[in-house]
């Protein structure tokens, strides 16, 4: 058993590949012909927008930051889109990812340029973004909210009828996160700053760059991730994406990234969005009530970080 | 090298810095009244009571979060214990009596009193950060509170209802405020004026050095987590009053909320140091600002990114101030 | 000296941390009365042992005994209770509290710390004063009188006496003795051989999680810095005669009238090419500000800056680092990223530029880095994260981050404190042979002895201002020591 545990302590990857196998088959006994590629399938694309959000916010937790203003991007990104398409997808597309910019952009020069604190930072923006979204959705009674075909496409279509479309932006937008944290001067740069700033600084970096763009990318990425869940809801919501905040987070912790930055990478946030998209679906297979869920799925992701924290000791 | 602190004592910043720190919040409060009074002419005593018992549960968040925060953490879970301890009230005392509305009273408090120290053993224990165990705790203690009351309802005695209410002593002394500084007192005092209140501040400054001193950090933590979760029960209570029912779904707003309060109010997320007084008034500025808008005739919609505007305004403004000084 | 049975016996300690091995056996044993140093390089397992004695940590296994009685302290509260008190380099005191509050914190009498304070020499703080803001070395006297208040059985003393002004060691020691012969011991760790020889009875050797060795401190130094060496390694270097000066390039770095606040007035010397150039001061006279400026950590309020000739713009460390000016400071912690490896802290400083930030040349980023850990011999053992290194392999780390991005003057800053002799010499060994490669090095030290051995030439500073210059072959410590008191005028500054 030691052996195994120290193993695994090495390879962590594995601890996580092995934990999403024991959900997985945790489903099967649940509800035995449950697991089957239309629900491989399923399970990829409600993973998929959540692995991007957190994939933003991987980079973020890097530096030792945190972004609570993703859930709120990507509704206000997905809000934006509906409402606009009339004007046309391109139209419609540019103007949702606009939101992420804009958000980004404010975020960049609170965290980056006046050092003022993700934490307290992101959920000012958070707020004043959904507050803005109120407004808007107030003056907005115009047109028929709907979501142009493409993003329809993207959010709920798939190839030969099972493999989503998500998945390949998702793989995409994957490979380039990976790449760049590994092979990157910006994203040795992520690392380095939430290892020691003050050494990055000493060393001649502009550790105001990397942070301005770091943010920049999150909100860009949670925009991105707004769109693929409208397309996969094909509706416009005020909350569509507040259920996301929590998970985004969860993921990249039960994936092994520090919360205080230096440590950690996009793999085990994969592996961790897929581990909680399958949780979900375990838990929507019981026969209990909605707030029992709930209360299972915070007790199973707290059971999960904390065991996660014991092996990194 | 970088290594030591700037110990530029006698800037003229510092010196002002420390006046802002004690008469700011005091101040701003004073000029908003006036500028409100200003907007709107009538503003008067029944106003002051309506300001009063509106801020009352978020005075109380603010209250939570403050001690958590001085005590070194963060507390995300605060909107969702509310949250419980408002539908739990509600429910439980639906069909009690005035006395045996109190009674059930000091059942809430217990149960917020319980929510804390799972908040602070979960913290201290099982070595997540504060931010990732109190965000998940939120999430399971709005499962409870879903539990409780699937949808808003419930109720209290009408004599219960009306302890907020009203100003029995002067027109211009609302019982809401006066249950708001009975009630931080009573939980905030004892804190500070005793052992425990030295331990949680110290924890929150610098913990290794409180550790080295002797000091049981986890404890100190835990213990502010505890007195957050009891003043988040009376919080919740106080939402009872204010709203007359339970609504499983009321808390969300006050965990951010309470973080603007803690910030606007002067109290340094690093821990360590601050205390109640601004993080209250700061409470009392974010119901203030609503209310002006709907004297100035601005839709209402614009409360929250007035107030999300304004945390961020303020919290980049802090860092300006901030970064200026440490250019010289 | 002293047959006293003893108070503190340790026996055969081990502490592993994960895949570091921090002591495999480790021997110590105090007597009542008596003033013991502990002694090792750095690594070595000193502050592990000292953190179990204190509670801070369990050992995984051995035994230790406290006036005869088994004991293992599980936090410092149960060690202070026992009688065992100790003193950090970095005071334990929190910093938003007041001095009596960090006082009440520690459960220690009040008029027993005013009358160590008194003792000290520092009576005269008000109380009141929030410890954020009193001086640091003030903060270090607190500490120990807060400690000597309570009446510890057994005194740690970690370091002391490492960047406290003279006059204040001094008061130390004198307080330290009184305290020894009222017949409670002390465990005192420290790398100058000079007050050990001063203040100790016996010395314990630790090397590599090991006690090699206890001898009385009398005359031992040899004996002892084989003991921590392992073998003669002490004897093997000198240092080579130092060149005349008209060897030398012109001038890679040339400083005019530089003056920050009030810790520099006015500052002019130069560095030639080739040259290893020494700065001595005493606490405080403005050298770290006249580092800072020059690495452009610090922006300098008048006076210019010139490397091969240009004037610098310094806003940024950037501004240096691409004059070729680099900063190793004495704090390694401050410049190196703990959780990364050797590899990724050596090469941080390619990553600057803006354009750095595509793909990286991983292959010659490794033959970089490669070449200057060989260089610097950087024991790689613990290569994942720098954090497991010994203070002397992470002060190699910076060096070789220079070495590898290369640079025209290197700007050390105390560089040695508080690492061992083996490790030094490798470092002073180094300076000269960039030095010969006709690259240039600004080196402060605060121990004078080696600016003789390490240096070509050398200015002093005193109060803002160089006091004194003069090559190396004059600088014994006594002129050095007069120069820096600020009692010999500054030399006709015959440096433009």
């Amino acid at each position: 058993m030691k052996l195994v545990l120290s193993f695994l302590r090495g390879r962590r990857i594995y601890a996580l590949i092995l934990l999403l196998a024991v959900f997985v088959i945790g489903v099967e006994i649940v509800r035995p012909g449950t697991v089957t590629p239309l629900w491989t399938s399923n399970t990829i694309l409600f993973a998929a927008p959540l692995a991007i959000m957190a994939g933003g916010q991987t980079l973020v937790m890097l530096t030792g930051g945190i972004d609570l203003s993703v859930a709120s991007v990507a509704t206000g990104a997905a809000y934006l889109l509906a409402t606009n398409a009339s004007s046309g997808s391109a139209t419609a597309i540019g103007l949702s990812l606009l939101v992420g910019i804009i958000v980004g952009l404010i975020n960049g020069i609170g965290v980056a340029l006046l050092r003022v604190q993700p934490l307290v930072m992101t959920l000012g923006t958070g707020l004043m973004t959904g507050g803005v979204l109120i407004v808007y959705s107030q003056h907005m009674m115009a047109s028929q909210p709907h979501v142009p075909d493409i993003i329809q496409t993207l959010g709920a279509g798939r190839v030969f009828g099972l493999v989503p479309i998500d998945l390949f932006l998702w793989l995409i937008i994957a490979a380039l996160i990976l790449f760049g944290l590994q092979r990157t001067g910006f994203g040795r740069l992520l690392y380095a700053v939430g290892d020691n700033r003050e050494a990055c600084h000493l060393a001649g970096v502009r550790v105001w760059r990397v942070l301005f763009a770091n943010y920049l990318l999150c909100a860009i990425l949670a925009a991105i991730a707004g769109l693929v869940v409208v397309g996969g809801t094909n509706a416009a919501d005020l909350s569509l994406a507040d259920s996301y905040l929590l998970p985004s987070v969860a993921c990249v912790v039960i994936g092994g990234t520090s919360i205080f930055g230096g440590r950690g990478g996009y793999a085990g946030t994969i592996i961790g969005a897929l581990i909680l998209t399958v949780l979900t679906g375990l838990l929507t297979l019981l026969d209990v009530s909605e707030p029992i869920k709930q209360i299972l799925y915070g007790a199973i992701i707290l059971s999960l970080a904390a065991a996660y924290a014991r092996l990194t000791e | 090298m970088t290594d030591a602190a700037a110990r530029n004592t006698g800037s003229p910043w510092r010196a002002l810095a420390r006046a802002g720190r004690f008469l700011g919040m005091p101040l701003l409060l004073a000029a908003s009244l006036a500028a409100t009074v200003a907007v709107h002419p009538d503003f008067g005593s029944f106003e002051i009571q309506s300001l009063a018992l509106g801020a009352l549960p978020l005075a109380l968040a603010a209250a939570a979060q403050a001690i958590v925060v001085i005590s070194g953490g963060i507390d995300l879970s605060i909107g969702s214990m509310i949250a419980v301890s408002n539908v739990l009230s509600a429910s439980l005392m639906q069909h009690a009596d005035f006395r045996q509305s109190l009674a059930l009273s000091i059942v809430v408090l217990i149960a917020g009193a319980g929510q804390g120290l799972l908040n602070g053993l979960v913290v201290a224990f099982s070595r997540i950060p504060d931010v990732v165990a109190t965000l998940t705790t939120g999430f399971i203690w709005g499962g409870v509170a879903l539990l409780i009351l699937e949808r808003p309802g419930g109720g209290a005695p009408a004599a219960y209802l009306n302890i907020g209410a009203g100003a029995d002593f002067w027109p211009w002394l609302p019982n809401a405020l006066v249950v708001m500084i009975a009630a931080i007192a009573a939980i905030w005092l004892p804190i500070r004026l005793s052992r425990i209140g030295l331990l949680i501040y110290a924890a929150g400054s610098d913990p290794v050095a409180a550790f080295r001193s002797g000091v049981n950090v986890m404890r100190a933590r835990t213990i502010a987590y505890v007195f957050s979760g009891i003043a988040c029960a009376v919080g919740g209570m106080a939402l009872t009053m204010t709203t007359g029912i339970g609504a499983p779904l009321a808390g969300a707003y006050y965990t951010l909320s309470s973080v603007a309060a803690v910030v606007i109010g002067g109290v340094s997320l690093a821990g360590g140091r601050g205390g109640m007084v601004g993080p209250v008034i700061a409470a009392l500025l974010l119901t203030l600002a609503p209310m002006v808008l709907v004297f100035l005739g601005i839709d209402p919609n614009y409360g929250q990114v007035i107030q999300g505007t304004l945390i961020v305004l303020v919290v980049m403004i802090a860092g300006l101030f901030a970064f200026l000084q440490e250019r010289k | 000296m002293n047959d006293a049975p003893p108070l503190l016996h340790i026996r055969g300690v081990a502490k592993t941390f994960g895949a570091v091995r921090a002591l495999r056996s480790a021997d110590l044993e105090v007597r009542a009365g008596e003033a013991h140093a502990l002694m090792g390089a750095n690594g070595a397992g000193k502050s592990t042992l000292v953190k179990i004695i204190t509670g801070v940590f369990s050992a995984d296994a051995g035994e230790m005994t406290l006036a005869g009685q088994p004991v293992a302290f599980r936090s410092p509260a149960e060690a202070r209770r026992a009688g065992i008190v100790s003193v950090y380099q970095d005071p334990a005191i929190v910093p938003d509290l007041t001095v009596a509050q960090n006082m009440r914190l520690a459960r220690v009498p009040t008029d027993k710390v005013k009358a160590a304070m008194r003792d000290l020499g520092v009576e005269r703080i008000d109380l009141r004063t929030v410890a954020r803001d009193v001086d640091f070395a003030l903060l270090r006297l607190i500490d120990l009188a807060r400690a000597l208040a309570s009446d510890p059985r057994i005194l740690m003393l970690d370091e002391i006496t490492a960047a406290l002004p003279a006059d204040l060691s001094e008061r130390v020691f004198k307080v330290v003795r009184d305290f020894r012969s009222r017949g409670a011991s002390v465990i005192f760790i420290s790398h100058r051989m000079a007050e050990i020889a001063m203040l100790c009875d016996r010395a314990t050797v630790l090397r590599d999680g090991v006690t090699v060795g206890v001898t009385p401190t009398k005359g031992a130094e040899e004996t002892i810095v084989n003991l921590m060496l392992g073998s003669d390694v002490a004897k093997a270097t000198t240092a080579p005669a130092a060149r005349p000066e008209t060897a030398h390039g012109g001038p890679a770095l040339e400083v005019k009238d530089l003056s920050y606040g009030h810790a520099l007035r006015g500052v002019s010397f130069r560095v030639n090419r080739g040259e290893v150039l020494g700065v001595a001061a005493l606490e405080g006279q403005g050298q770290e500000e006249l580092f800072d400026c020059i690495a452009g950590v610090r922006r300098a309020d008048a006076g210019e800056v010139r490397a091969e000739g240009h004037v610098l713009k310094l806003r940024h460390p950037a501004d240096a680092i691409r004059a070729g000016l680099v900063l190793v400071p004495a704090n390694r912690l401050v410049s190196l990223l703990p959780q990364r490896s050797v590899q990724e802290n050596v090469a941080l400083a390619a990553f600057g530029r803006l354009r750095s930030w595509g793909p990286i040349a991983v292959g010659e980023e490794r033959r970089r880095v490669d070449m200057a850990v060989r260089k610097l011999q950087i024991d790689t053992r613990a290569a994942a994260e720098v954090r497991r290194l010994s203070g002397g392999n992470m002060q190699k780390v910076v060096i070789a981050r220079w070495i590898a991005a290369g640079f025209k003057t290197l700007l050390c800053f105390d560089p040695t404190r508080g690492i061992d002799i083996g490790t030094k010499k490798q470092i002073y060994a180094l300076m000269r042979e960039i030095a010969d490669q006709g690259l240039s090095v600004l080196l402060f030290t605060s121990e004078l002895p080696e600016i003789r051995l390490a240096c070509d030439r050398a200015i002093v500073l005193f109060g803002g201002r160089i006091s004194g210059e003069m090559p190396a072959a004059e600088a014994d410590e006594a002129r050095l020591l007069r120069a820096a008191h600020g009692l010999i005028h500054a030399e006709a500054a015959a440096l433009a």
